[in-house]
Protein backbone atom coordinates (compact mmCIF):
# COMPACT_ATOMS: atom_id res chain seq x y z
CA UNK A 1 0.00 0.00 0.00
CA UNK A 2 1.29 3.40 -0.93
CA UNK A 3 1.14 6.42 1.32
CA UNK A 4 -1.70 7.96 -0.69
CA UNK A 5 -3.87 4.88 -0.20
CA UNK A 6 -3.30 4.97 3.55
CA UNK A 7 -4.21 8.66 3.61
CA UNK A 8 -7.36 7.84 1.64
CA UNK A 9 -8.36 5.21 4.19
CA UNK A 10 -7.73 7.56 7.10
CA UNK A 11 -9.78 10.27 5.38
CA UNK A 12 -12.57 7.77 4.77
CA UNK A 13 -12.71 6.81 8.44
CA UNK A 14 -12.66 10.43 9.60
CA UNK A 15 -15.45 11.49 7.24
CA UNK A 16 -17.48 8.33 7.94
CA UNK A 17 -17.27 8.97 11.68
CA UNK A 18 -18.18 12.63 11.10
CA UNK A 19 -21.18 11.72 8.91
CA UNK A 20 -22.58 8.95 11.08
CA UNK A 21 -21.88 10.68 14.40
CA UNK A 22 -23.60 13.89 13.41
CA UNK A 23 -26.45 11.91 11.77
CA UNK A 24 -27.04 10.29 15.18
CA UNK A 25 -27.01 13.77 16.72
CA UNK A 26 -29.59 14.94 14.12
CA UNK A 27 -32.08 12.30 15.23
CA UNK A 28 -31.21 12.44 18.94
CA UNK A 29 -30.83 16.15 19.78
CA UNK A 30 -33.69 17.74 21.68
CA UNK A 31 -33.26 21.24 20.30
CA UNK A 32 -34.40 21.39 16.69
CA UNK A 33 -32.10 24.25 15.69
CA UNK A 34 -29.11 22.20 16.90
CA UNK A 35 -30.39 19.22 14.90
CA UNK A 36 -30.34 21.45 11.80
CA UNK A 37 -26.74 22.50 12.55
CA UNK A 38 -25.70 18.84 13.03
CA UNK A 39 -27.36 18.11 9.69
CA UNK A 40 -24.93 20.59 8.08
CA UNK A 41 -21.95 18.73 9.60
CA UNK A 42 -23.33 15.42 8.34
CA UNK A 43 -23.83 16.79 4.81
CA UNK A 44 -20.27 18.11 4.85
CA UNK A 45 -19.02 14.63 5.72
CA UNK A 46 -20.90 13.27 2.70
CA UNK A 47 -19.20 15.95 0.55
CA UNK A 48 -15.79 14.65 1.69
CA UNK A 49 -16.91 11.14 0.68
CA UNK A 50 -17.76 12.43 -2.80
CA UNK A 51 -14.26 13.91 -3.00
CA UNK A 52 -12.83 10.48 -2.12
CA UNK A 53 -14.97 9.00 -4.91
CA UNK A 54 -13.50 11.45 -7.48
CA UNK A 55 -16.88 13.11 -8.09
CA UNK A 56 -15.61 16.69 -7.86
CA UNK A 57 -18.69 18.31 -9.39
CA UNK A 58 -20.92 16.60 -6.83
CA UNK A 59 -18.72 17.95 -4.02
CA UNK A 60 -19.50 21.48 -5.17
CA UNK A 61 -23.18 20.67 -5.66
CA UNK A 62 -23.38 19.09 -2.21
CA UNK A 63 -21.89 22.19 -0.56
CA UNK A 64 -23.79 24.75 -2.65
CA UNK A 65 -27.19 23.07 -2.83
CA UNK A 66 -27.41 20.90 0.26
CA UNK A 67 -25.53 23.01 2.78
CA UNK A 68 -26.13 26.38 1.13
CA UNK A 69 -29.80 26.02 0.33
CA UNK A 70 -31.55 23.00 1.85
CA UNK A 71 -29.99 23.31 5.31
CA UNK A 72 -30.75 27.05 5.31
CA UNK A 73 -34.36 26.24 4.39
CA UNK A 74 -34.50 23.90 7.40
CA UNK A 75 -33.14 26.60 9.70
CA UNK A 76 -35.72 29.10 8.37
CA UNK A 77 -38.52 26.58 8.88
CA UNK A 78 -37.37 25.93 12.46
CA UNK A 79 -37.32 29.67 13.19
CA UNK A 80 -40.74 30.14 11.58
CA UNK A 81 -42.47 27.43 13.58
CA UNK A 82 -41.15 27.94 17.10
CA UNK A 83 -43.04 30.04 19.53
CA UNK A 84 -40.08 29.99 21.85
CA UNK A 85 -36.70 28.38 21.55
CA UNK A 86 -37.23 25.74 24.23
CA UNK A 87 -38.65 22.52 22.81
CA UNK A 88 -40.86 21.21 25.55
CA UNK A 89 -42.04 17.65 26.03
CA UNK A 90 -40.52 14.46 24.67
CA UNK A 91 -38.96 14.67 21.22
CA UNK A 92 -39.46 10.98 20.46
CA UNK A 93 -42.86 9.36 20.15
CA UNK A 94 -44.09 6.42 22.22
CA UNK A 95 -43.06 3.73 19.75
CA UNK A 96 -39.43 4.85 19.43
CA UNK A 97 -38.14 1.47 20.69
CA UNK A 98 -39.96 -0.20 17.81
CA UNK A 99 -38.51 2.42 15.43
CA UNK A 100 -35.00 1.68 16.71
CA UNK A 101 -35.59 -2.04 16.15
CA UNK A 102 -36.80 -1.37 12.59
CA UNK A 103 -33.70 0.76 11.96
CA UNK A 104 -31.38 -1.95 13.29
CA UNK A 105 -33.20 -4.62 11.28
CA UNK A 106 -32.85 -2.49 8.12
CA UNK A 107 -29.14 -2.06 8.72
CA UNK A 108 -28.64 -5.77 9.41
CA UNK A 109 -30.72 -6.80 6.42
CA UNK A 110 -29.00 -4.42 4.01
CA UNK A 111 -25.54 -5.43 5.23
CA UNK A 112 -26.44 -9.13 4.93
CA UNK A 113 -27.83 -8.62 1.41
CA UNK A 114 -24.86 -6.68 0.02
CA UNK A 115 -22.31 -8.93 1.72
CA UNK A 116 -23.73 -11.99 -0.04
CA UNK A 117 -23.22 -10.24 -3.38
CA UNK A 118 -20.08 -11.20 -5.35
CA UNK A 119 -18.94 -7.63 -6.09
CA UNK A 120 -18.95 -6.71 -2.40
CA UNK A 121 -15.20 -6.28 -1.90
CA UNK A 122 -14.53 -4.82 -5.36
CA UNK A 123 -11.69 -2.38 -5.82
CA UNK A 124 -12.27 0.89 -7.66
CA UNK A 125 -12.27 0.67 -11.44
CA UNK A 126 -9.48 2.80 -12.94
CA UNK A 127 -10.62 6.09 -14.42
CA UNK A 128 -10.29 5.86 -18.24
CA UNK A 129 -7.27 7.69 -19.56
CA UNK A 130 -9.26 9.81 -22.03
CA UNK A 131 -11.40 11.63 -19.46
CA UNK A 132 -9.93 15.06 -19.07
CA UNK A 133 -13.07 16.95 -18.13
CA UNK A 134 -15.71 15.04 -16.23
CA UNK A 135 -18.04 18.04 -15.98
CA UNK A 136 -18.16 18.34 -19.78
CA UNK A 137 -18.95 14.62 -20.05
CA UNK A 138 -21.71 15.14 -17.53
CA UNK A 139 -23.18 17.98 -19.59
CA UNK A 140 -23.04 15.86 -22.74
CA UNK A 141 -24.77 13.00 -20.93
CA UNK A 142 -27.48 15.33 -19.61
CA UNK A 143 -28.44 16.90 -22.93
CA UNK A 144 -27.71 14.11 -25.46
CA UNK A 145 -30.85 12.70 -27.00
CA UNK A 146 -29.74 9.07 -26.64
CA UNK A 147 -28.91 9.53 -22.95
CA UNK A 148 -30.65 11.61 -20.30
CA UNK A 149 -32.42 14.45 -22.06
CA UNK A 150 -35.88 13.34 -20.94
CA UNK A 151 -35.05 13.21 -17.19
CA UNK A 152 -33.38 16.59 -17.70
CA UNK A 153 -36.58 18.18 -19.04
CA UNK A 154 -38.78 16.35 -16.54
CA UNK A 155 -36.58 17.78 -13.76
CA UNK A 156 -37.57 21.29 -14.86
CA UNK A 157 -41.26 20.32 -14.71
CA UNK A 158 -40.66 18.92 -11.21
CA UNK A 159 -38.97 22.14 -10.11
CA UNK A 160 -41.84 24.17 -11.59
CA UNK A 161 -44.39 22.07 -9.67
CA UNK A 162 -42.39 22.45 -6.46
CA UNK A 163 -42.05 26.23 -6.92
CA UNK A 164 -45.75 26.79 -7.55
CA UNK A 165 -46.76 24.33 -4.82
CA UNK A 166 -44.50 25.84 -2.18
CA UNK A 167 -45.61 29.42 -2.94
CA UNK A 168 -49.28 28.44 -3.05
CA UNK A 169 -49.14 26.54 0.25
CA UNK A 170 -46.92 28.87 2.27
CA UNK A 171 -48.09 32.25 0.97
CA UNK A 172 -50.27 34.29 3.28
CA UNK A 173 -53.66 34.70 1.62
CA UNK A 174 -55.22 37.78 3.14
CA UNK B 1 -7.38 1.18 -1.26
CA UNK B 2 -10.95 1.53 -0.09
CA UNK B 3 -13.13 -1.45 -1.06
CA UNK B 4 -16.69 -0.90 -2.25
CA UNK B 5 -18.03 -2.67 0.84
CA UNK B 6 -17.03 0.22 3.12
CA UNK B 7 -19.15 2.69 1.21
CA UNK B 8 -22.10 0.27 1.06
CA UNK B 9 -22.03 -0.38 4.80
CA UNK B 10 -21.66 3.34 5.54
CA UNK B 11 -24.66 4.20 3.40
CA UNK B 12 -26.69 1.36 4.95
CA UNK B 13 -25.90 2.78 8.39
CA UNK B 14 -26.78 6.34 7.31
CA UNK B 15 -30.05 5.10 5.78
CA UNK B 16 -30.98 3.26 8.99
CA UNK B 17 -30.25 6.32 11.14
CA UNK B 18 -32.44 8.41 8.86
CA UNK B 19 -35.18 5.77 9.00
CA UNK B 20 -35.07 5.82 12.80
CA UNK B 21 -35.40 9.61 12.70
CA UNK B 22 -38.41 9.42 10.39
CA UNK B 23 -40.17 6.81 12.51
CA UNK B 24 -39.33 8.05 15.99
CA UNK B 25 -39.29 11.87 15.96
CA UNK B 26 -42.47 13.73 16.88
CA UNK B 27 -41.61 17.02 15.17
CA UNK B 28 -42.53 17.13 11.47
CA UNK B 29 -39.41 19.17 10.58
CA UNK B 30 -37.19 16.57 12.28
CA UNK B 31 -38.95 13.88 10.22
CA UNK B 32 -38.00 15.77 7.05
CA UNK B 33 -34.39 15.92 8.30
CA UNK B 34 -34.46 12.13 8.59
CA UNK B 35 -35.65 11.92 4.99
CA UNK B 36 -32.71 14.11 3.95
CA UNK B 37 -30.29 11.70 5.65
CA UNK B 38 -31.89 8.77 3.79
CA UNK B 39 -31.60 10.58 0.43
CA UNK B 40 -27.92 11.25 1.15
CA UNK B 41 -27.38 7.55 1.84
CA UNK B 42 -28.94 6.74 -1.52
CA UNK B 43 -26.68 9.28 -3.20
CA UNK B 44 -23.53 7.79 -1.63
CA UNK B 45 -24.64 4.41 -3.00
CA UNK B 46 -25.22 5.79 -6.50
CA UNK B 47 -21.90 7.61 -6.67
CA UNK B 48 -19.88 4.69 -5.28
CA UNK B 49 -21.48 2.26 -7.75
CA UNK B 50 -20.63 4.74 -10.51
CA UNK B 51 -17.01 4.97 -9.35
CA UNK B 52 -16.49 1.24 -8.79
CA UNK B 53 -18.65 0.04 -11.66
CA UNK B 54 -18.27 2.10 -14.81
CA UNK B 55 -16.60 5.49 -14.34
CA UNK B 56 -16.50 5.94 -18.13
CA UNK B 57 -20.25 6.51 -18.26
CA UNK B 58 -21.83 9.38 -16.40
CA UNK B 59 -25.02 7.55 -15.39
CA UNK B 60 -24.33 7.50 -11.66
CA UNK B 61 -23.62 11.22 -11.47
CA UNK B 62 -26.70 12.05 -13.55
CA UNK B 63 -28.83 9.97 -11.18
CA UNK B 64 -27.25 11.75 -8.22
CA UNK B 65 -28.07 15.17 -9.73
CA UNK B 66 -31.67 14.13 -10.32
CA UNK B 67 -31.82 13.01 -6.67
CA UNK B 68 -30.55 16.49 -5.68
CA UNK B 69 -33.39 18.08 -7.67
CA UNK B 70 -35.97 15.73 -6.11
CA UNK B 71 -34.61 16.44 -2.63
CA UNK B 72 -34.83 20.20 -3.16
CA UNK B 73 -38.40 19.96 -4.47
CA UNK B 74 -39.43 17.64 -1.64
CA UNK B 75 -37.96 19.87 1.04
CA UNK B 76 -39.47 23.06 -0.42
CA UNK B 77 -43.01 21.65 -0.56
CA UNK B 78 -42.70 19.62 2.66
CA UNK B 79 -41.56 22.54 4.78
CA UNK B 80 -44.20 24.79 3.16
CA UNK B 81 -46.85 22.29 4.27
CA UNK B 82 -45.41 22.18 7.81
CA UNK B 83 -45.38 25.99 8.01
CA UNK B 84 -48.93 26.19 6.67
CA UNK B 85 -50.21 23.63 9.18
CA UNK B 86 -48.36 25.45 11.97
CA UNK B 87 -50.10 28.72 11.14
CA UNK B 88 -53.54 27.13 11.33
CA UNK B 89 -53.13 24.63 14.16
CA UNK B 90 -50.14 26.05 16.12
CA UNK B 91 -48.42 22.67 16.17
CA UNK B 92 -45.63 20.88 14.32
CA UNK B 93 -46.07 17.56 16.15
CA UNK B 94 -46.92 14.94 13.55
CA UNK B 95 -49.33 13.02 15.83
CA UNK B 96 -51.44 16.11 16.48
CA UNK B 97 -51.98 16.88 12.81
CA UNK B 98 -55.03 14.67 12.44
CA UNK B 99 -57.68 16.82 10.76
CA UNK B 100 -58.32 14.14 8.14
CA UNK B 101 -58.65 11.33 10.68
CA UNK B 102 -62.00 10.56 12.34
CA UNK C 1 -6.35 13.35 -7.59
CA UNK C 2 -6.94 13.72 -3.88
CA UNK C 3 -4.16 16.25 -3.46
CA UNK C 4 -6.12 18.69 -5.62
CA UNK C 5 -8.27 19.25 -2.55
CA UNK C 6 -5.28 20.16 -0.36
CA UNK C 7 -6.01 23.90 -0.46
CA UNK C 8 -9.60 23.34 0.69
CA UNK C 9 -8.44 20.98 3.44
CA UNK C 10 -5.93 23.55 4.72
CA UNK C 11 -8.63 26.24 4.61
CA UNK C 12 -11.13 24.09 6.54
CA UNK C 13 -8.47 23.14 9.10
CA UNK C 14 -7.36 26.70 9.81
CA UNK C 15 -10.85 28.22 9.91
CA UNK C 16 -12.01 25.53 12.35
CA UNK C 17 -8.84 25.85 14.43
CA UNK C 18 -9.14 29.65 14.68
CA UNK C 19 -12.80 29.48 15.67
CA UNK C 20 -12.22 26.76 18.28
CA UNK C 21 -9.18 28.54 19.71
CA UNK C 22 -11.03 31.85 19.98
CA UNK C 23 -13.97 30.27 21.81
CA UNK C 24 -11.71 28.15 24.05
CA UNK C 25 -9.48 31.07 25.04
CA UNK C 26 -12.47 33.28 25.78
CA UNK C 27 -14.11 30.56 27.82
CA UNK C 28 -10.94 29.76 29.79
CA UNK C 29 -9.66 33.24 30.63
CA UNK C 30 -12.70 35.50 30.42
CA UNK C 31 -14.43 36.45 33.69
CA UNK C 32 -18.00 35.24 34.03
CA UNK C 33 -20.23 37.60 35.95
CA UNK C 34 -23.85 37.10 35.01
CA UNK C 35 -26.38 39.85 35.62
CA UNK C 36 -29.93 40.68 34.59
CA UNK C 37 -28.89 43.37 32.15
CA UNK C 38 -26.23 41.24 30.45
CA UNK C 39 -28.57 38.38 29.58
CA UNK C 40 -31.08 40.64 27.84
CA UNK C 41 -31.28 40.29 24.04
CA UNK C 42 -29.12 42.91 22.36
CA UNK C 43 -31.08 45.44 20.32
CA UNK C 44 -28.44 48.01 19.38
CA UNK C 45 -28.22 49.24 22.96
CA UNK C 46 -31.90 50.12 23.24
CA UNK C 47 -34.25 48.63 25.82
CA UNK C 48 -35.60 45.45 24.12
CA UNK C 49 -39.18 45.49 22.86
CA UNK C 50 -41.01 42.19 23.18
CA UNK C 51 -39.48 38.72 23.42
CA UNK C 52 -36.15 37.99 21.74
CA UNK C 53 -37.44 34.92 19.92
CA UNK C 54 -40.27 36.37 17.88
CA UNK C 55 -41.60 34.34 14.97
CA UNK C 56 -40.13 35.42 11.65
CA UNK C 57 -42.42 36.51 8.81
CA UNK C 58 -43.07 33.88 6.14
CA UNK C 59 -41.49 36.10 3.46
CA UNK C 60 -38.05 34.79 4.45
CA UNK C 61 -39.22 31.29 3.63
CA UNK C 62 -40.58 32.32 0.23
CA UNK C 63 -37.28 33.98 -0.70
CA UNK C 64 -35.40 30.85 0.43
CA UNK C 65 -37.67 28.62 -1.69
CA UNK C 66 -37.10 30.77 -4.78
CA UNK C 67 -33.36 30.66 -4.10
CA UNK C 68 -33.23 26.88 -3.69
CA UNK C 69 -35.08 26.15 -6.93
CA UNK C 70 -32.98 28.51 -9.04
CA UNK C 71 -29.90 27.12 -7.28
CA UNK C 72 -30.82 23.66 -8.60
CA UNK C 73 -31.25 25.22 -12.01
CA UNK C 74 -27.60 26.35 -11.89
CA UNK C 75 -26.57 22.75 -11.16
CA UNK C 76 -28.12 21.77 -14.50
CA UNK C 77 -26.73 24.85 -16.28
CA UNK C 78 -23.07 24.39 -15.41
CA UNK C 79 -22.33 21.01 -17.08
CA UNK C 80 -24.36 22.15 -20.07
CA UNK C 81 -22.36 25.37 -20.37
CA UNK C 82 -19.02 23.53 -20.09
CA UNK C 83 -19.87 21.19 -22.99
CA UNK C 84 -21.88 23.77 -24.93
CA UNK C 85 -19.62 23.85 -28.00
CA UNK C 86 -19.89 20.11 -28.46
CA UNK C 87 -23.67 20.08 -28.06
CA UNK C 88 -24.37 22.78 -30.63
CA UNK C 89 -27.84 23.95 -31.64
CA UNK C 90 -29.68 20.98 -30.20
CA UNK C 91 -28.30 21.65 -26.74
CA UNK C 92 -29.29 25.30 -27.04
CA UNK C 93 -32.90 24.38 -27.93
CA UNK C 94 -33.01 21.90 -25.05
CA UNK C 95 -31.86 24.53 -22.61
CA UNK C 96 -34.42 27.05 -23.94
CA UNK C 97 -37.19 24.52 -23.26
CA UNK C 98 -35.77 23.97 -19.77
CA UNK C 99 -35.64 27.70 -19.04
CA UNK C 100 -39.06 28.25 -20.62
CA UNK C 101 -40.71 25.76 -18.29
CA UNK C 102 -39.05 27.31 -15.25
CA UNK C 103 -39.93 30.85 -16.37
CA UNK C 104 -43.61 29.93 -15.94
CA UNK C 105 -42.91 29.40 -12.26
CA UNK C 106 -40.98 32.65 -12.08
CA UNK C 107 -43.90 34.62 -13.55
CA UNK C 108 -46.28 32.84 -11.17
CA UNK C 109 -44.15 33.94 -8.22
CA UNK C 110 -44.00 37.47 -9.64
CA UNK C 111 -47.75 37.67 -10.17
CA UNK C 112 -48.47 36.28 -6.72
CA UNK C 113 -46.35 39.04 -5.22
CA UNK C 114 -43.85 36.65 -3.66
CA UNK C 115 -41.01 38.82 -4.96
CA UNK C 116 -42.18 42.00 -3.24
CA UNK C 117 -41.15 42.77 0.28
CA UNK C 118 -43.66 45.52 1.17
Amino acid sequence: MTAEQIIQQILFFISAALTLGSAVMVVATRKLIQAALWLIVSLFGVAVLYALLDASFLVVVQVVVYIGAIAILFIFAVMLTQRDQRDKGPQLNKSWVLAALVGLATFGGLTFLVSSWTGFGAAAAPIPAGTVDMVADLGTALVSVDQYVLPFEVASVLLLAALIGAIYVAYNRK
Amino acid sequence: MIPLSWYLILSAALFSIGLFGVLARRNAIAILMGIELMLNAVNINLVSFWRYGSPAEMSGQVFAIIVFAVAAAEVAVGLALVISVYRRRKTVVANEIDMMKW
Amino acid sequence: MLFDYMAIAVFVFFSTAIAVTAILLGGLFGPRRKSEVKSEPYESGMIPIGPGTRRMPVRFYLVAVLFILFDIEVVFFLPWAVSFRKLGLFGLIEMFIFIGILLVGYFYAWKKGALEWE
